[in-house]
């Protein structure tokens, strides 16, 4: 759905799928495998203003609690509620169904300091 | 830094087997392995194994052994060989230095199992202590690994190794031939379902952990473990409780045996503590919408009346926690537990979450 090579990703995890003048954003393959069992999921609310590289929302396994940072700036326009009643989906597709929230980009050059699918694998 | 770390026997087998090693009070131990929901459903259905060989474990040798263990800890021991028991070891305050489980090997040779992180600690207060009797205090935690093998098939699937496992009592001890070495069995475990711990050497213990994946055994690690044993209301020594609390504040007033005839140190405190009735006691709660962690506060009518000890996500009733609070609050009574700067509405819960023993 949002195939990684076309991401860009954030030095913290998170990818931004970029479409127009909004973009859908989740966590990457490599976080939800080191999160591991992801059982709750806290999303932002519709209208929230998040920033890019702050908390926007929480992701969280058995023992422990994730920040997720805005990989962008932007308006909340959609949350996914399929992650909230069911968060192993972001185990189980973190680029498809496990998707997190869509923003109205605010700062559309944000996206140029975040890192391509291929800087961020060697990053890895 | 990673070389300084020590690692127990099973190491190699626990990174074989796919485990996520992580730094445990200075121990490179498996934290997960395939999951941690995966490793908590194997061990309530069916069989999972744990690498406990950081555990340590102390002899008490010599004519005193038994009376020395009855000053030590709170509890009741028996010196009849086979019989062991869990217990609280008390400071002159009444404070909990760590809980324990010891067994009679023979009246005069007792083994001590105590907490990995706590060792040094309680050997040395041990030692202290021993000086007005007739024991030697021996800590043998290097010669000892340890897998705790739990859940409902466990001994279904030991019997093949003996075929009188089942045969012994809860929380005693035997020692057993398995593979042609000797070894100590008991019928313990941290879990809150029926199983045994193994201790033996090295070489045994790594053999016996291929037998036990080979046999049905999951591997499971220290994650799966915290939830198993929070569930069943099984106290985290130094998280749980400390030098700062006692058994009656730990709502662990059982394993204080006033009447055993002996005046085990820290006896007078508590005396004292149980006619003044305690403040605060160790506590449940559920809680729903969010996950609380470990050091969250806890709020009563806008006021902090608390702080959680104790919090994780359990499989089987979601979001649970405990944590010290006024000993005075009602079982259902509704609380906050502040959860990113959010108070979310709690419920004050009966432990244990989970009992089938």
């Amino acid at each position: 759905m949002y195939n990684q090579e076309n991401c860009k990703f954030s030095k913290t995890h998170e990818w931004a799928f970029i479409e127009g003048g909004s973009a859908a954003v989740g966590i990457s393959d490599h976080a939800q495998h080191e999160i591991s069992d992801i059982v709750f999921v806290e999303l932002p609310k519709i209208g929230d203003k998040v920033e890019a590289g702050k908390r926007a929302a929480v992701i969280e396994s058995v023992k422990s609690a994730s920040d997720f940072y805005s990989p962008l700036s932007g308006e909340v326009i959609e949350v996914n509620n399929a992650v909230a009643s069911d968060p192993s989906l972001v185990n189980k597709a973190p680029h498809g169904e496990g998707w997190i929230y869509k923003i109205k980009l605010s700062n559309p050059s944000e996206a140029d300091s975040l890192l391509s699918f291929a800087d961020y694998k060697a990053a890895l | 830094m990673e070389h300084t770390l020590k690692k127990t026997s099973l190491y190699d087998a626990c990174v074989k087997a796919g485990g996520k090693m992580v730094d445990f009070h200075g121990w490179l131990m498996p934290v997960q392995f395939e999951g941690i929901i995966a490793e908590h459903s194997a061990v309530r259905k069916n069989a999972g194994l744990f690498d406990v060989s950081h555990m340590g474990e102390v002899w008490f040798e010599g004519k005193d052994a038994h009376k020395f263990l009855q000053t030590l800890a709170a509890n009741n021991f028996k010196n009849i060989p086979g019989a062991g028991a869990y217990s609280h070891m008390l400071n002159e305050n009444g404070g909990v230095i760590d809980d324990l489980i010891a067994f009679c090997v023979t009246p005069e040779k007792f083994l001590v199992v105590i907490n990995s992180a706590t060792r040094e600690k309680d050997v040395a207060w041990f030692k202290k202590q021993a000086v007005d009797f007739d024991v030697k205090v021996i800590d043998a935690s290097d010669d000892f690994s340890m897998l705790a093998l739990q859940g409902p098939n466990a001994l279904n699937i030991l019997e093949k190794l003996d075929p009188e496992i089942k045969k012994l009592p809860r929380f005693n001890i035997k020692s057993a031939q398995i593979f042609g070495e000797d070894i100590y069995i008991t019928r313990t475990g941290y879990t809150g379902e029926d199983g045994v711990e193994i201790l033996g050497g090295a070489q045994f213990i790594n053999k016996l952990f291929s037998w036990c994946l080979a046999n049905g055994f999951k591997p499971c690690g220290l994650g799966a473990r915290d939830v198993l044993r929070f569930e069943a209301g099984y106290l985290l020594s130094g998280s749980d409780m400390d030098e700062s609390r006692t058994p009656y504040e730990a709502s662990f007033g059982w394993v204080v045996k006033m009447n055993k005839g002996v005046d085990f140190i820290g006896k007078a405190a508590l005396l004292k503590q149980k006619e003044e009735g305690v403040k605060q006691k160790w506590q449940g709660f559920t809680l729903s919408g969010a996950i609380a962690r470990e050091g969250a506060l806890i709020f009563k009518d806008g006021k902090e009346i608390g702080r959680l000890t104790s919090a994780t996500y359990s499989p089987l009733f979601k979001a649970i926690c405990a944590g010290y609070a006024p000993a005075d609050l009602a079982e259902g009574s509704e609380v906050e537990i502040e959860i990113r700067g959010r108070k979310v509405p709690a419920k004050s819960a009966k432990m244990p979450f989970y009992k089938i023993l």
